[in-house]
């Protein structure tokens, strides 16, 4: 049984389709960045899947149920960007508050350790730092003992110092087997944390895969040269390439190993004015999640295109 | 950062999904009750103006020597003005409550337990139950304060009799403080409570007795939403003919604030 599966799915806002035809299988234990820019549709799919609004079309469920029953079983919890927090309760209330309203939940010490608030847990939280509160969110989170925990932007407006010891948190987290999937837009987050990463933009899923594997994708170096009527291919055949492009007088050829590229194309070709351009690890995120993607098709995005 | 180590994550155990319970009522629970009451004591304004404005209003008026020992119906009239004190306190304290309910949605915090199996029923249920001790409170402090002053004379029953009724028809004002909250939410809801509150006493006579209003202003009156329930409460004191427009105006109320709040909640959740 999947711990997410999302078949087809659409949301639409007025004239604003916000989530174009997602398809998603998330095996339990897996840790999921979910991947993208600000409005790439990601904030959209977290709410469906934690059943705060329904798809306009296609199929939502969380452990085979629909996400409100996951919801009133405590089998997914969230830490959400928009959550409020009631300013005039102090933490460890607002944990014995949320730990009441499910039928079994950790014990409040315990989740409160494990978020790193033990010591602030008589403060109000009126009188928390942002990342305080989030690791307040993190230890609400954890109360029914979730077989899934989703994750917004959990990182949102923290320092680096918070940032650091939330993910410390998550981290030991997972490590105990949790299906874990988050929503950054931070590269290095998805890099550091997820064993898998899917890149969404504007609604769809655009590429998919292991971390390394999306990294490679959106690494490699790119030779451009001058070249009239280049044999294609001939360029296609040469080991590492993974795309060709012909732009008018010029050729675009990206690639792993530029040095066997850029041989060919003078030695065995007319080919002049030849440049070489590494492509860093944001740029080619950029590339790939940005509006005008300068490069076209990178990855089958499985389905739903 | 330290790159994922999938080698040392533990497989995830194998838990049937369905053996999750899902709590009963809901998810209301008399430990979030205890937690909300002991939030709103901690609120210093909410207790002033529902426990101690209350029984300062019977100590400047239902003491007056002037007219305090005349006779009403079982009892005196300073006996009728600490039923109407009473109510006062304990309507404010329900209205307060309903309008808590779109403060909090304002904040963010019913989005956050949306994520808990919380049933917006179960919600609007610990919220009115709160409302109701904090009303008890008032309704306790002024019967108290009257029973000390020795002023408020009635039957031992009748006592208990108006202030439970006064108690419970509260309740009304939970819908009004619904209905409120949601046509305007804003953290300011509850100085536009307090004022309407202030008025419909007035026309429901708590404060002055309608009989010294002017005639168009006494008829006026008697379609106002605290007219019915005052006139219900004091009836066990009162006696005399019972005036079946009490009943009609207290229903027609409770059906106004209910399904406006009704239809303003579905239309506030079909935007989400």
């Amino acid at each position: 049984m999947a711990a997410i599966e999302l078949t087809g799915v659409h949301k639409r806002f007025g004239a604003v389709q916000a989530v174009r035809g997602i398809d998603l299988w998330v095996e339990p234990g897996e840790v999921v960045a979910f991947l993208g820019p600000n409005g790439a549709g990601k904030t959209t799919t977290i709410d469906m899947v934690l059943g705060l609004s329904e798809p306009t079309s296609g199929k939502v469920s969380v452990y085979g149920m629909a996400p409100k029953d996951a919801v009133r079983r405590g089998l997914v919890s969230a830490v959400m960007q928009t959550g409020g927090l009631l300013k005039d309760l102090t933490v460890a209330e607002t944990i014995a508050y949320t730990a009441h309203l499910f039928p079994r939940s950790r014990p409040p010490t315990e989740v409160m350790a494990r978020a790193g608030i033990t010591e602030i847990s008589g403060r109000l939280v009126g009188k928390c730092s942002g990342g305080e509160q989030q690791r307040l969110r993190f230890a609400m989170a954890l109360l029914p003992d979730p077989l899934l925990l989703l994750l917004d932007e959990p990182t949102q407006g923290m320092d680096v110092e918070g940032r650091r010891s939330f993910w410390a948190a998550i981290r030991h987290d997972a490590d105990a087997g949790r299906t874990i999937v988050f929503a950054t837009h931070y590269l290095e987050e998805a890099d550091a944390y997820a064993d898998r990463v899917v890149l969404v933009r504007r609604g769809e899923i655009v590429a998919d895969g292991t971390a390394s594997e999306v990294k490679a994708l959106a690494s490699g170096r790119t030779v451009r040269a001058t070249l009239a009527d280049p044999d294609e291919a001939a360029l296609r055949s040469i080991p590492g390439v993974d795309r060709v492009e012909v732009r008018g007088s010029s050729v675009v050829v990206h690639c792993a190993d530029s040095d066997t590229v850029a041989r060919y194309l003078l030695t065995e070709t007319a080919a002049k004015d030849l440049e070489v351009a590494a492509l860093g690890l944001e740029d080619a995120f950029v590339a790939l999640t940005g509006d005008d993607s300068r490069l076209s098709p990178v990855a089958d995005p499985g389905s739903g295109r | 950062m330290s790159s994922p180590a999938p080698s040392l994550r533990v497989p995830p155990a194998a838990i049937d999904p369905q053996s999750r319970p899902v709590p009963p009522l809901g998810g209301f629970t008399a430990a979030v009750v205890a937690i909300e009451i002991r939030r709103v004591l901690r609120n210093r304004r909410t207790v002033i103006f529902t426990i101690v404005v209350p029984v300062l209003f019977f100590l400047l008026f239902g003491l007056n020597s002037s007219y305090a020992t005349n006779r009403v119906g079982e009892g005196n009239e300073s006996a009728f003005i600490m039923i109407s004190m009473a109510l006062y306190g304990a309507v404010l304290a329900t209205a307060s409550g309903g309008a808590m309910v779109s403060v909090e949605r304002l904040l963010g915090w019913s989005r956050q337990l949306r994520i808990t199996p919380l049933t917006p029923p179960a919600y609007i249920a610990i919220k009115m139950v709160t409302s109701l001790v904090l009303g008890l409170g008032a309704v306790l402090a002024v019967y108290a304060v009257g029973l000390l002053t020795h002023k408020p004379t009635m039957p031992a029953a009748i006592w208990v009799e108006t202030g439970a009724a006064l108690w419970i028809g509260s309740l009304l004002f939970s819908a009004f403080g619904l209905f409120v909250g949601y046509l305007l939410p804003s953290e300011n809801v509850m100085q536009l409570i307090g004022f309407s509150l202030m008025l419909f006493s007035f026309g429901g006579g708590l404060f002055i007795p309608l009989s010294q209003f002017s005639h168009p202003l006494r008829v006026l009156a008697t379609y106002t939403p605290l007219y019915g329930l005052n006139q219900l409460v004091h009836y066990p004191l009162v006696q005399g003919a019972f005036d079946w427009t009490w009943a009609a105006n207290l229903l027609a109320w409770l059906v106004i604030f209910t399904a406006g709040a009704i239809w303003r909640f579905r239309k506030d959740t079909a935007r989400v």
